[in-house]
């Protein structure tokens, strides 16, 4: 296959930064849509160019590095995918396609296709986890939970904080990824205590890292490469009215 | 170099315990003074960083990618092992323990591995408690499945993303103490070298990934948890930053490296498509459990999977290991389908491949509960492959996955630099020479949870720079000469602007090590590949080429320190492996086998840990060993009959 990629390059934060039109060739369907770029940057260092930056590292699909807005939607047209785990078979010889980063006003740029992406650390910081030291715990067994509850929690923290859900927000809205860990954990019995504070801890440090307000786009649930649902938001909601009522 | 395990005295059973009580205690009110350097987020290092954090320790925690979240671990799938005998089928301590010497052809540490079966159980209770969402059944306890290498159920896990989900665990109890100040977080950041002061490690350099900005961290104890090497064979299922760049400065640096050839190749992977291919895709070992693996029985059969009856199948698993069958150890299954392969039986169009096949628990449980137990693997093989599992058989090939090798460490997890320390992968550990499922996650957090925070106390209550002389800082000469090196080498690296790409030379030292020293290895193959990597490591330094330049960002020169450090290391590798003249484990000499083709242990001549010391550049390295003693399982040979 041939493409005309379209990519974003930016030498660093303080860059402007623009599209640059790269052709790709010998591409092939078995290749995974950063194994295109990889290809096309060993092209670039041959021609003496600078390669193409962007973040990667289990290639799996789990780790949440990866990224990039490809032909306008996060992690590109394969739904339940990371761009990492798409393959060159979703495209055609001959197709134009545009690459460019996450573009959020939490996640700056750092170069080309690379953000930073330490907002979403500073929100879990605020309260994503349960106060337990370790060594403090009881027989895993003592405390029986619900399957349909343990599976609920499963579901919610199968989230890999990748940041789609942002990037694909007209608001630039992290809600989704918060509601996922605030659901995972307020699914537990273990979560229970601090679940009020969690919230509202969590919600508070999303507002001052500026991401913005959810106003029902829903585009984050399409993007989302983990299908974590939109109602995990209500969910959250709730839980944040409930919480502002009892202080 | 002198090995000392400080193997405590007294009954296995009670060696830790006693142990514990016996190592000195930090004051509370001290703890805050000692700084601790804890390099990596994974299991090991999340774990280690946390719980130092919570004990009021000031803790620097560094890793390389832009979170602490996506260290290698989260890509686990398959579960973690603990001796809690829930499902009542005969599992104890003792028998973790047994499996796990025996699992690892008895060239482990016993009384390591007995405390890391004793430890298992608080493990699973911890992880609960941090609201780890582990699998369970309709009465709301937790379940267990069964692995490679054990006749008993006493896997723990969370669908196919065990891993995941005690990583997110780890990491919440990290970010918790990241937000209470006592550890601060350092994302992006790479270690380039190690800082030793009067025998001590007293801090590290660092670089950073976004401004190329090389720093000093001064601190009273240096904890290595940096994972495996497998990526010295380029394609492997590790992440690709993963990188031996910590272990090899520390090698130099004085620390003894143990085991290096011990390697796991995994028999369950999606195969190699093309040379594009960038990394490979391991499919949990748990599929083995409802899958079955099969060749066709007529050589050169180009047949598809669906048109080859029954009779003309050939389960060679449960063939050759009726007792086990498909579920036989990883080395085991791994050669066995390299037999079968280089016999010319193997299947898909590069016929480097087997089938496992879930027709028939399918047939026996319904898609429903298969799409349960795996669906999140079925989803990625078909992603990855466009076949559906469901319908045709995988196709599944052996894969470079873990390293059971590793810096040397004693019985507190020090390196033989005093106050470095190694925890994780990224140590010699607990397995031996082959590792058995999940029981690599177990390692990571026994270390990190439960022994280190101890181990380390005891050698700052003892050796803390807080002597007379007063805190090292970073001013003591030794970091700027080390500063200097390494400012040095990037400079070097950046003047070659040679003609070959840093990919490319990876790629060929992967092609090196996976011909010669992969799943089978001979004394001639050996030899040759290390003529080979010298002459490769030579044309690297002189043709390499890193475009951009070294401010700022630039992943070129990240990768290029990478593959220089593993040029160096595959050597060592190999090295290792010719001198090892035995089979065990992953480590399989082809003149070592019985007429069967099964591996042949020489217990008389290598029953210890080979362990290297660092000689200089151009000179070879030397040997030591660790004679390993085997006072509570017996020497056998291990068979899966
Ligand atoms: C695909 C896959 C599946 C697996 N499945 C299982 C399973 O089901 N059960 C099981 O028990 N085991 C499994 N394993 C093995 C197990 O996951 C690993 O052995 C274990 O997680 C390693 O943990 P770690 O903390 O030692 O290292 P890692 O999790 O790899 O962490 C390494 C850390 O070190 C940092 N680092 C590395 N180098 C540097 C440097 N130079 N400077 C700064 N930071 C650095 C990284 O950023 C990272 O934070 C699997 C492994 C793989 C690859
Ligand atoms: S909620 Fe989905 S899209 Fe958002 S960070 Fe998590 S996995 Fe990514
Ligand atoms: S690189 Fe890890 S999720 Fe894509």
């Amino acid at each position: 296959m041939k493409l005309s990629l379209h990519v974003w390059r930016q030498a660093g934060p303080n860059d402007t930064g623009r599209m640059e039109q790269i052709t790709a060739t010998d591409i092939t369907e078995d290749m995974s849509f950063l194994e295109m770029l990889d290809k096309v940057n060993e092209d670039l260092i041959n021609e003496g160019k600078e390669p193409i930056a962007f973040d990667h590292d289990c290639r799996e699909g789990i780790c949440g590095m990866c990224s990039l807005m490809i032909n306008g939607v996060a992690h590109g047209p394969e739904s339940g995918t990371t761009t990492c785990q798409l393959h060159m078979r979703s495209f055609r010889d001959g197709d134009a396609i545009y690459i460019e980063p996450w573009r959020s006003r939490a996640f700056p740029v750092i170069r080309d296709l690379m953000v930073d992406r330490g907002s979403f650390d500073r929100v879990m910081q605020a309260g994503g986890y349960i106060s337990v030291n370790t060594g403090n715990a009881q027989d895993a067994n003592s405390l029986p939970i619900k399957k349909a509850d343990a599976d609920a929690a499963f579901d919610a923290a199968a989230c890999i904080g990748c940041g789609a859900c942002v990037a694909s927000c007209p608001n630039g809205s992290a809600m989704l990824f918060v509601a996922a860990k605030v659901s995972h954990l307020g699914h537990l019995p273990q979560g229970q205590p601090e679940r009020s504070k969690r919230v509202q801890d969590m919600v508070a440090a999303m507002d001052a890292e500026g991401f913005g307000a959810c106003s029902n786009h829903y585009e984050c649930e399409a993007v989302c490469p983990k299908e974590i649902p939109a109602d995990t938001i209500a969910r959250m909601n709730r839980d944040l009215l409930k919480a502002s009522l009892c202080d | 170099m002198k090995l000392d395990s400080k193997i405590p005295a007294g009954p296995i059973q009670e060696k830790w315990t006693q142990h514990r009580f016996n190592m000195k205690l930090v004051n509370p009110a001290n703890k805050r003074k000692f700084r601790v350097i804890v390099v990596g987020s994974g299991l090991a290092g999340g774990a280690a960083a946390a719980t130092l954090g919570e004990l009021g320790y000031n803790v620097d925690c560094f890793c390389f990618q832009d979170s602490a979240r996506r260290a290698h671990s989260i890509a686990a799938q398959g579960g973690i092992n603990a001796a809690k005998n829930y499902p009542n089928d005969g599992d104890s301590i003792w028998r973790l323990f047994y499996d796990t010497v025996k699992g690892g052809d008895y060239r482990a540490r016993e009384a390591n591995v007995y405390r890391l079966a004793e430890i298992s159980n608080s493990i699973i209770d911890t992880c609960v408690a941090q609201g780890v969402p582990f699998a369970r059944e309709y009465g709301g306890l937790l379940d267990n499945r069964s692995f490679g290498g054990a006749q008993v159920s006493r896997t723990f896990y969370a669908r196919g993303q065990t891993g995941q989900q005690l990583l997110i665990g780890a990491y919440q109890a990290l970010s918790r103490q990241i937000a209470k100040g006592t550890v601060t977080m350092h994302t992006r950041t790479e270690l380039q070298d190690i800082v030793v002061v009067d025998g001590h490690a007293r801090g590290i350099i660092t670089r950073n990934l976004v401004t190329g900005e090389l720093k000093r961290h001064a601190a009273d104890a240096v904890l290595l948890c940096t994972g495996g090497y497998g990526n010295v064979f380029y394609l492997s299922t590790n992440a690709m930053g993963s990188n031996v760049t910590a272990a090899v400065k520390a090698w130099k640096k004085g620390a003894g490296f143990a085991n290096p050839c011990f390697t796991q190749i995994h028999p369950t992977c999606i195969p190699v498509s093309s040379d594009h291919q960038s990394k490979l895709t391991l499919m949990s070992e748990s599929l083995r459990n409802d899958g079955r693996v099969w060749v066709p029985k007529k050589a050169g059969d180009t047949r598809p999977a669906s048109e080859i009856p029954e009779d003309e199948r050939d389960y060679y698993l449960e063939r050759r290991y009726p007792s086990f069958g498909n579920l036989v150890p990883r080395d085991v299954a791994s050669r066995a389908a390299k037999e079968r392969c280089d016999a010319g039986f193997g299947v898909g169009p590069t016929g480097l491949a087997v089938y496992l096949d879930f027709a028939d628990a399918i047939k026996r449980l319904g898609e429903d509960a298969v799409r349960a137990r795996y669906g999140n693997l079925f989803h990625m093989y078909q992603k990855i492959t466009a076949d559906n599992p469901y319908k045709v058989p995988m196709k599944i090939f052996p894969a470079v996955h873990y390293t059971m090798g590793g810096l040397w460490v004693d019985y507190e997890l020090q390196t033989t630099v005093p106050g470095l320390f190694a925890l994780g992968e990224c140590n010699f550990s607990d397995h031996g020479a082959n590792r058995l499922g999940a029981s690599a996650l177990m390692q990571g957090l026994a270390d990190g949870y439960f022994v280190a925070p101890y181990t380390v106390g005891h050698y700052l209550a003892q050796h803390g720079s807080m002597d007379a002389s007063g805190k090292v800082t970073t001013d003591h000469p030794a970091f700027a000469e080390a500063e200097a090196a390494l400012q040095d080498r990037i400079d070097s690296l950046m003047a070659i602007q040679g003609k070959q790409s840093v990919e490319s030379f990876h790629k060929r030292l992967g092609k090196i090590m996976w011909d010669e020293c992969g799943m089978a290895r001979n004394k001639a193959g050996l030899e040759s590949a290390i003529t080979a990597i010298q002459e490769l490591r030579k044309e690297f330094w002189a043709d390499v080429r890193i475009p951009g330049s070294k401010q700022g960002c630039n992943p070129e020169i990240d990768k290029a320190g990478r593959v220089a450090d593993f040029l160096e290391f595959g050597e060592l590798m190999c090295r290792d492996a010719l001198m090892r003249e035995e089979s065990c484990g992953g480590h399989f000499r082809e003149e070592h086998q019985t007429e069967e083709g099964e591996a042949k242990r020489d217990d008389d001549g290598f029953a210890f840990a080979g362990v290297w010391e660092y000689q200089g550049d151009d000179t070879e390295p030397t040997l030591h060993k660790e004679d390993l003693e085997f006072e509570h399982v017996k020497l056998t040979t291990r068979s899966y009959k």
